[in-house]
Parts: C-alpha cells; structure tokens; sequence
C-alpha cells in the first residue's frame, strides 16, 4: 500500500515536471498554442507504473546483497560458461565462423552493409573496452580517434593517391599517435578530469576538421573515396561490400584473439590493477605511464585501423559523422555488454546497432534509450549484461579425510 | 581602443553566463565529487521553460516586463525541479559505488534529457522572444558597448552572486553545505541530514543556471535542445580554471574564460572559438590542476 501512495505521488510529481515540454507547444511564427493534454496521461500512467518497478527492484537490489550474493558469485550464467569452457566454445564458435562466412551469400548487399556497419561498431566497442573497461580511464571523446583514421585514408588518397592497403596501417599509426598525445597530458588526472578532457580533445578534432578548409575541405568532406582493391582486379560495388565484409569480419577476428591475449598477459592484469587501485598498484612496481599509453595508443590504433575501412566503405567523410552522439554509442555498447567482457561488447554492439536498423520506428528513440539505459544499467547492473569473468586463485580447504 | 572594450564587455557578459552555470558544478562537486554532465541540459530546460511560458503568456496578450519576470520565475522552478529529480534518480543510488559509475550514469541522464526535450519539442532552433526591451539603458556611458540584456546580465549576475554568498554565509542551510563539503561523515555525526543538503546544492545550482539560461537566450535570441551541451562543457572549464569546489573561483574562472574566448576570437578568429576553451581547459589541467583559487586535495591512502 505505502508503494502505491508513494508511486502514485511520483506519478504526480513527474506529471508535474513535464508539463511544459511534453504538453504545450508553442508555435510562435502562427502565435498558436498547441496543448497536447495525451501526453500528459501517458506520462501519469507510465511513471506510476515505472515508479512500481523502480521500488520493486531497488527493493530486490537491497535484499539481494545480504545474503544470496555469496551463491550468487559462484555461479556462471550460461554464456559466461561458454566463454570460459573449451569444449563448449569450439563448436559454438565454429558455427559462428562458418555463418559469418556465408552471411553474404546468403542475403542482400543491403544486409552485408548492416552487418559491416555493427562489425566495425564491435572493434569501435573491444577498443574503447581496453581504455573504459580494462583500465577504467572514462574516455568521452573516441570517436576522434576513429576520425583520424578516416581522414587519413580520404585526405592521403585525394592529396597523394595513395591507397587502402597503405593507408591501413598509416590509420592505425596515426591513431595510436593521437592516442598517445593525448594520453600524455592526462596521465595525472582522475577519471572525472579525464571525462571532460577526453571530450574537448574529440571537439577540438572536429572543430578542426570542419575549419582548416585548406586541408580538410571543410564541413563537405571528402567524397569519391576508393574502395580497396584486390591485386588490381576490379570489383563493382557489390563485390566490394562483400569484400569489405570479409576483411571485417578478419579484423574482428584478430581485434578479439589480441585483446582476449592482452587481458591475460602482464600488461592486462598491469591494465586492472590500475583500475582497481592505482595507488596500491603503482606502490607495487607497475610504471603507471606506460602500462595508460599502451592503453590509449592500442585504443587509439584500433579506431583508426576501423576509421580507413568505414572510410572505404561509405567512400565519403565528413566532420558530422564524428559528434559526440557516436562517442556516447560506442561508450553504451562498452557499458551494456559488461565493461571488460569481450563477448559482452560484441553481443551489445550487435544489439544496439542492428536493433535500430530494423526496427525503423524505434530508430527516433535511439539515443533517449541508450541515454536511459546508461543510467539504469549504472543503477541495476553496473556489471553489465554479460560480466567479466574474473580469473581468481581460491585456496580451499583440505577435506578432512587427507589429512587423517 | 574602441573595439578592445568592445570585446572586453562582451566578453564580461559572457563570462557572466559562464560564471552563473559554473556555480552550479563547482557547488556539486564540492559536496559529491562528482560532476554532474546533466547540468548544461538543466540549464537548456531553464530556457526551454522560459521560451514556453514567454510564448503562451504573449498569445494571451501580457506585456514586456511581466513576461520575462513570470518566465524566469517559472523556468528557475522547473530546473530546480529537474536538478532534484535528476539527482534522486541518477545519483542518489550510486552514492556508494564506484567512481566511474555515477559519471556514467550523468552522462546517460545528459544523453536523455537533450533526447527528450527534442523529441518533445523540435529538433530545429527556436525563435526566443526578446523579453528585455532594447531602449533600457541605465548605464549611461557604458551604453556605448553595452546593449540593454547586457546590462541586465550583468546585474542579475551581481545581485544573485551576493544573494548566494549571503546565503551560504549566513543561513542554517549554508553553514550545513559547508560542513557537507568538509566531511561528510562528521556531518552527519553532528546532525545534518547530508540528504537534504545535497538537495539543496541541486537546487540552488539548477535555479542558478535556470537564470543564465533565461538571460542568455534573450540575449542571443535563438534556442535548440543541443544548447546546454557546449556551454556545459566551457562553463566547467570556467570551474576548473578557478578552482573547483570554490565558489569566488568559479565566478573569476567564467570571467577569465569570457574574456579569453571573447580576445582570442576577436583578434585571432572566430572560427576556433571553441577550441580556445578546451586549450585552456587542457592547459590548466596540466600546469595548475587545482585552479586559480582551488588547493589541492590530497589524497589520502
């Protein structure tokens, strides 16, 4: 009873506060006052029913740290099984192999685009999960590093002619530059500083790739950008997106083998030590400023290494293709899949690209529901969908029978 | 000569917008150790109320100066409304998490808000009234650079920064967010209800923003959703440049940031206006990380 007073207050409250947005629209070049009063029962009705929700699982949060917490650990979800266990893992991941491999022979050149577009989300997401998930530095502003990588590829190619396959590892070298620049200046700061910093760095890169029209060419962009060739044989454009396809779904391939090997070597467990405890782990030995620059320059280079295939595969740059909306969908792909979980990354880069692709209705309310589901998951499941499994040495006890 | 005080002016008043959001950083972050990404969206809420209210009450037929106080009035209350239902939801849960979360969080809670405010109103830029009349120019001889909302910037700046300072020397709620901001624990200890006042820190910096929003969108006379995101981000520039957590820091810090941005586009270009901010941003943070006025905390182990 006390929770329906209260949600029905709630409800009230927030009928209250959106009011003027959601209701009144005012059209001031007719001097008409549109009054949507619908929206106004939809916002009563939903906050009741979310406000139930809310203190029905905040209550559930509360109880649930008491006492199951400690079942709770040591069991594995399904798929957090699957990544751990090899006999299950084999055959499941040839399946995936085997279906990425015929996933273009099988639909559209329409789909293959799609598809190519969340694959290069998935690197986007695994590049950002080294620097937000394994180090735990905030980084708001990486799309600037994809950036880089595009214009590398469109402006060495219109300027010099040069082509994908140079332009490659140029993108990546220049990313991992970028990443280093910008490393260097923040090494001291604390995540919030770094946040705010990260962001201007990626405004700065935009502004400036909109204003150096000399260069740049301006907020048109570069068009007519080349896709890559294969050893001088000619591909029409559907032969081209399966091509891109293929070398995508390679790239991923690798990116998730690297990073998957990276997380256990030294610098992975250097990379989470500095994420749980600086201080503890500097006092340890490990060189704080080396083990953060090889985080940004490897994030750095991985969105660069992407940025020249997008740019080969849309064949046009342009600043707008880099605000901080695309910073804040890589950075809801890292939080939603599970900071630091590899196969949470790629399933949540899936999700939250193709959903939108195919619900077209839904696509307005993209960025509302990826804004929402930031905080809910902070709130609920700061984890994530599909947690990192953390590898730990557990001493048990002997059974009493050997040592008798 | 005459264009350097041109420039000096207009880059007061903006500094004043600065400093009015920048209060509202510099004033969570002293209690909570968090900033709050959702406070430019606050600010563009302030305005986007203003904007309704101004439109409907001229539809109705009132007059000039009766609008923009009943819209200002209307438009602190709604953000102040927003700060302290942002700051229940978003934050309070998280008070006792990881660092990183409740940063996540906000931005989330930014991302929604701008979302929700376009997909409600529009998308496009909107036409704000000019709510103070052009010919009110008290300032006799300055009036040469100032025009008459500039005037009016600067004195609600003043006046509100001497309402707030009184406030927080003298009231009950002022001394409890001074000892808030201390220590916490101690605080608590000694019968501050630590909720309430970072409620009220909300409060106060979301009405303080509501203000610069209503002002500079009369000024500028144009409005969209995407409004609060930049100036967000300069007017927490303005904060760490002065020293966050101090408040006359955050004032002198949207000031020096004003006049920055105002020189360097005026005698350098406007292209990269935005720029400058973040260079200074950068800047700052890697020579002086505690500000103008701040002292560095230490950190303790």
């Amino acid at each position: 009873m006390e929770t329906i007073k209260k949600s029905f207050f709630v409800s009230l409250w927030f009928m209250l506060l959106t009011f003027p947005i959601m209701v009144i629209r005012v059209n001031t070049i007719e001097n008409v006052v549109e009054w949507r009063w619908a929206n106004l029962a939809w916002i009563g009705v939903g906050s009741f029913a979310l406000s139930l929700l809310w203190q029905y699982m905040i209550a559930r949060q509360g109880g649930e740290g008491s006492g199951e917490q400690e079942q709770e650990e040591d069991k594995l979800s399904f798929l957090q099984r699957l990544t751990e266990d090899r006999r299950l893992n084999r055959p499941v991941l040839g399946a995936l192999l085997v279906l990425a491999g015929v996933f273009p022979l099988l639909f559209s050149t329409y789909q293959t685009t799609i598809m190519i577009q969340a694959l290069i989300y998935v690197v986007l997401g695994l590049g950002l999960n080294i620097t937000v998930g394994l180090v735990g530095l905030l980084d708001l502003g990486y799309v600037a590093f994809f950036a880089v990588g595009a214009y590398t590829y469109a402006l060495l190619n219109a300027y010099f002619g040069i082509g994908f396959w140079m332009a490659l590892p140029m993108g990546a070298l220049l990313g991992a530059l970028c990443g280093m620049l910008l490393g260097f200046p923040v090494l001291r700061l604390r995540g919030d500083y770094l946040a705010i910093v990260t962001l201007g760095f990626a405004s700065i890169v935009r502004v400036i790739l909109q204003n150096w029209d000399q260069v740049t060419m301006g907020p048109s962009g570069v068009a007519n950008i080349p896709r890559p060739g294969l050893f001088g044989v000619h591909l029409n454009i559907y032969q081209a997106t399966d091509y891109i396809y293929y070398l995508v779904v390679i790239l991923m391939i690798i990116v998730v083998f690297i990073t998957a090997r990276l997380k256990d070597s030294r610098i992975g467990r250097a990379w989470v030590a500095l994420r749980e405890d600086e201080i503890a782990s500097v006092a340890m030995g490990i060189d704080m400023a080396t083990v953060k620059l090889t985080a940004y320059s490897l994030g750095g280079a991985l969105a660069g290494l992407v940025g020249v295939i997008s740019a080969a595969q849309t064949t046009f740059v342009n600043p707008d293709s880099f605000t901080f909306m695309e910073s804040a969908i890589i950075l809801s792909i890292v939080v939603l899949g599970g900071m630091g979980s590899i196969l949470g990354v790629i399933l949540a880069a899936f999700v939250l690209i193709l959903l939108p692709e195919y619900l077209r209705a839904f696509s307005e309310y993209r960025m509302l529901v990826f804004g929402a589901s930031l905080v809910l998951m902070m709130i609920f499941r700061p984890e994530g969908l599909i947690s990192n499994v953390r590898r730990k040495y557990e001493l048990h006890d002997v059974p009493e029978e050997a040592g008798s | 000569m005459d264009y350097f005080w041109q420039l000096f002016f207009s880059g007061l008043t903006q500094g004043a917008i600065y400093a009015l959001i920048a209060l509202g950083y510099t004033m969570v972050y002293g209690i909570i150790l968090l900033i709050n990404f959702a406070h430019g969206e606050i600010y563009m809420i302030g305005a986007f109320s203003a904007l309704i209210v101004a439109g409907v009450l001229t539809i109705y037929g009132f007059h000039g100066f009766s609008i923009l106080v009943i819209a200002a009035l209307v438009a602190v209350f709604y953000s102040s409304a927003y700060g302290y239902t942002v700051e229940k939801i978003a934050y309070k849960p998280l008070r006792n998490s990881t660092r990183l979360a409740p940063l996540i969080s906000a931005i989330g809670m930014s991302i929604f808000l701008q979302n929700y405010v376009q997909l409600s109103q529009t998308s496009d830029f909107l036409p704000f009234p000019s709510l103070i009349p052009a010919d009110w120019n008290f300032m006799g001889p300055l009036g040469q650079y100032l025009e008459a909302s500039d005037e009016i910037i600067l004195v609600t700046t003043v006046v509100v920064m001497i309402i707030l300072t009184l406030l927080i020397k003298y009231t009950r709620t002022g001394k409890a967010m001074r000892a808030t901001e201390q220590d916490q624990t101690m605080a608590r200890l000694v019968g501050v209800n630590v909720d309430r006042v970072i409620s009220a820190t909300f409060i106060i910096g979301s009405a303080l923003a509501a203000i610069g929003g209503v002002l500079i969108a009369s000024k500028v006379g144009q409005i969209n959703f995407y409004m609060g995101f930049m100036a967000g981000i300069k007017a927490f520039t303005a904060a760490v440049l002065g020293g966050i957590g101090s408040i006359p820091g955050a004032v002198l810090g949207g000031l020096v940031l004003g006049w920055a941005e105002s020189f360097a586009t005026g005698y350098i270009s406007s292209a990269y206006q935005d720029v400058f901010a973040f260079l200074i941003l950068v800047l700052i943070l890697i020579l002086r990380p505690s500000g103008i006025l701040g002292k560095a905390r230490k950190q303790k182990v």
